[in-house]
């Protein structure tokens, strides 16, 4: 048996471990493995015996690009077991930080690390040299998000002032109101990025993925939403767990999540925008026709485009929202204790992320349970890989493990954060 | 008259030696120096560049050198070695920001970075006894009023 073996190491740095496995037996795809072999955290256990409150900034910690995701679903669902809910005002705000939120990390993804494979260009560096204006663009759309969740968050990494409840203190108006000029720019420089990036040579795919995500009748889906899918489901969110389960598996230390009969599902950009279409803004709505976008796209390597038009929605959202600021009065409301069981979801930039939790009369916390889309979304990575190899054996190894990085960051995922990735092995018989 | 040269200490207190950059930084704030410290995204590292003329870049390095090693780089003048610095959040860290913001134009005039090879980055605080070292020799020197 001839067998070769490729492993790239020049990016094996540290955090955020993954590796890819691929076996190849003439044309035929023996074997593809997306391996994490990142430490697990135990996040779920260190909550046990904490105080509600304190969940919102702990879980934040898993995180250092998308925390409000993590933060607002702990609130969410304290929120629900203590049978309290926050006013329309907070309510706004929330809103309003978390489209800061999807802005910047989707934007860092995009702009600065997803583009690059589409141009045959190693990294960001590269392309501020081919393509300046874009770099620019892209990086001033970052801090805007950036500013957004310092502005209404204290900091953007790691944001203080969110609580159960609601804030601690309220933003200043004058300080919202001086985001609109900044906002009013985003808008359509977003939309210039996401026209660039429709001009990118798009590797053809399909999958008929089931896309999973929140649906609201009204609003494109952020912190509300009953859990759907685009074959049917439709569950309130304390019903995640009947449909969805968690797995272990040998090669990797992150849990592979299923629904219910086995199959895999996808989350993120693809599957909000596939199930929510027509609650995108008009505006938003234009500039996917515009990419050439239909109201589902199921060509992973587009979810690029969809992430900018996801941008020059939260960019408008976030406008709305600073336009019509009224600071909340009081900034929080009040959390007194008591034994209960809830649940909280909300749609990160990668996607779904489920958060659930037991307090006891003390309002201690007794059990906890986080779901990242990252571990939704891992059995479906397998799956485009495999469906990839397959489609490009005829690719010589180097070319075949560009495509692959490529595949793994359609889904930008956050394996602590950090899977750019690593090693690469290729056996061919 | 320009503003004194900012210092800028990057990494994570809580990932042992790693903390080195940021351990100097609020060790040269005490002193009266501009010191801010960063641990996020290269891109939020390039804001902070942003009107300055002179920064200084405070960093561990993961090189292979013997722990504690200094390393001055001309970064205004010479490009950085990407790989002798942890990668940050996303692997876009010191030397791509660097670079970056060099290919852009944005790079303030003056940018040198002071790297000291870690010996432990797991999860815990603290600096291992001679990256602790290195980096206390190299605040008595920075700290200085004669230092440039």
């Amino acid at each position: 048996m001839t067998e070769r073996r490729i492993k790239v190491d020049a990016l094996a740095r540290v955090e955020g471990e993954g590796a890819l496995y691929v076996k190849i037996a003439g044309e035929r795809v023996e074997k593809v493995e997306f391996r994490i072999f990142e430490p697990p955290r135990y996040f779920e256990a260190l909550l046990r015996g904490r105080a509600a409150a304190e969940a919102p900034d702990i879980t934040s910690r898993i995180c250092g690009i998308c925390p409000i995701a993590y933060i607002m679903g702990a609130c969410q669902a304290m929120e629900s077991a203590l049978g309290v809910e926050v006013t329309p005002e907070i309510d706004a705000l929330r809103r309003m930080i978390y489209c800061g939120e999807w802005i910047q990390s989707h934007v860092l993804h995009a702009a600065m690390l997803h583009a690059p494979d589409f141009l045959g260009l190693h990294d960001a560096i590269q392309i501020s040299g081919v393509a300046p204006d874009l770099v620019r663009k892209a990086l001033r759309l970052k801090k805007l998000g950036n500013t957004l969740m310092e502005v209404i968050g204290g900091r953007s990494v790691h944001p203080v002032n969110t609580r159960v409840g609601g804030f601690y203190a309220a933003p200043p108006e004058a300080k919202i109101a001086a985001l609109i000029p900044e906002l009013e720019w985003g808008v359509e420089a977003a939309r210039e990025v996401a026209l660039d990036f429709a001009a990118f040579d798009i590797p053809e795919d399909e999958e008929d993925y089931t896309f999973v995500s929140l649906i609201h009748p009204d609003e494109y889906p952020i912190l509300h939403g009953r859990i759907g899918s685009s074959r049917g489901l439709d569950i309130a969110v304390p019903e995640f767990e009947d449909q969805f389960v968690e797995t272990h598996v040998p090669h990797s230390t992150a849990l592979h999540g299923h629904m219910a009969d086995g199959s895999s599902y996808l989350v993120g950009p693809l599957a909000r925008y596939a199930n929510n279409f027509d609650r995108l803004s008009p505006a938003a709505q234009q500039t996917a026709r515009d990419c050439g976008l239909g109201d589902v796209v199921r060509n992973p390597y587009k979810s690029i485009i969809v992430r900018m038009v996801e941008v020059q929605y939260a960019i408008e959202e976030a406008l709305r929202l600073a336009r019509a600021y009224v600071p909340p009065a009081p900034p929080h409301i009040a959390t007194p204790p008591r034994a209960g069981r809830g649940a909280g979801c909300t749609e990160a930039p990668r996607g779904l992320c489920y958060h659930s939790y037991e307090i006891d009369g003390n309002a201690h916390i007794l059990s906890a349970r986080i779901v990242p889309p990252t571990s939704q979304n891992q059995p479906q990575i397998e799956a485009d890989l495999h469906r990839v190899v397959s489609a490009n054996t005829a690719l010589d190894d180097a070319a075949l493990k560009w495509r692959c990085e490529q595949t793994i960051r359609n889904y930008d995922p956050c394996i602590s954060c950090s899977t750019h990735f690593l090693k690469l092995t290729v056996e061919r018989d | 008259m320009t503003e004194p040269t900012l210092y800028i200490g990057v990494g994570h207190a809580m990932r042992r030696d790693d903390g080195v950059g940021p351990w100097l930084a609020e060790e040269l704030a005490k002193r009266g120096q501009r010191a801010a410290t960063h641990e996020g995204d290269g891109a939020a590292l390039m804001a902070l560049f942003e009107g300055e003329e002179r920064v200084t870049l405070l960093d561990a390095t993961q090189s292979g050198a013997a722990p504690g090693t200094l390393i001055r780089i001309e970064a205004d003048r010479e490009p950085l070695p990407a790989s002798f610095f942890r990668n940050s959040t996303h692997e876009f860290g010191l030397a791509e920001a660097v670079e970056t913001a060099r290919s852009l134009g944005t790079l303030p005039p003056w940018v040198h970075v002071y790297g000291i090879e870690g010996e432990e980055f797991g999860f815990g605080e603290g600096l291992t006894p001679k990256v602790a070292e290195a980096a206390r020799q190299l605040l008595d020197r920075l700290a200085c009023p004669t230092h440039p």
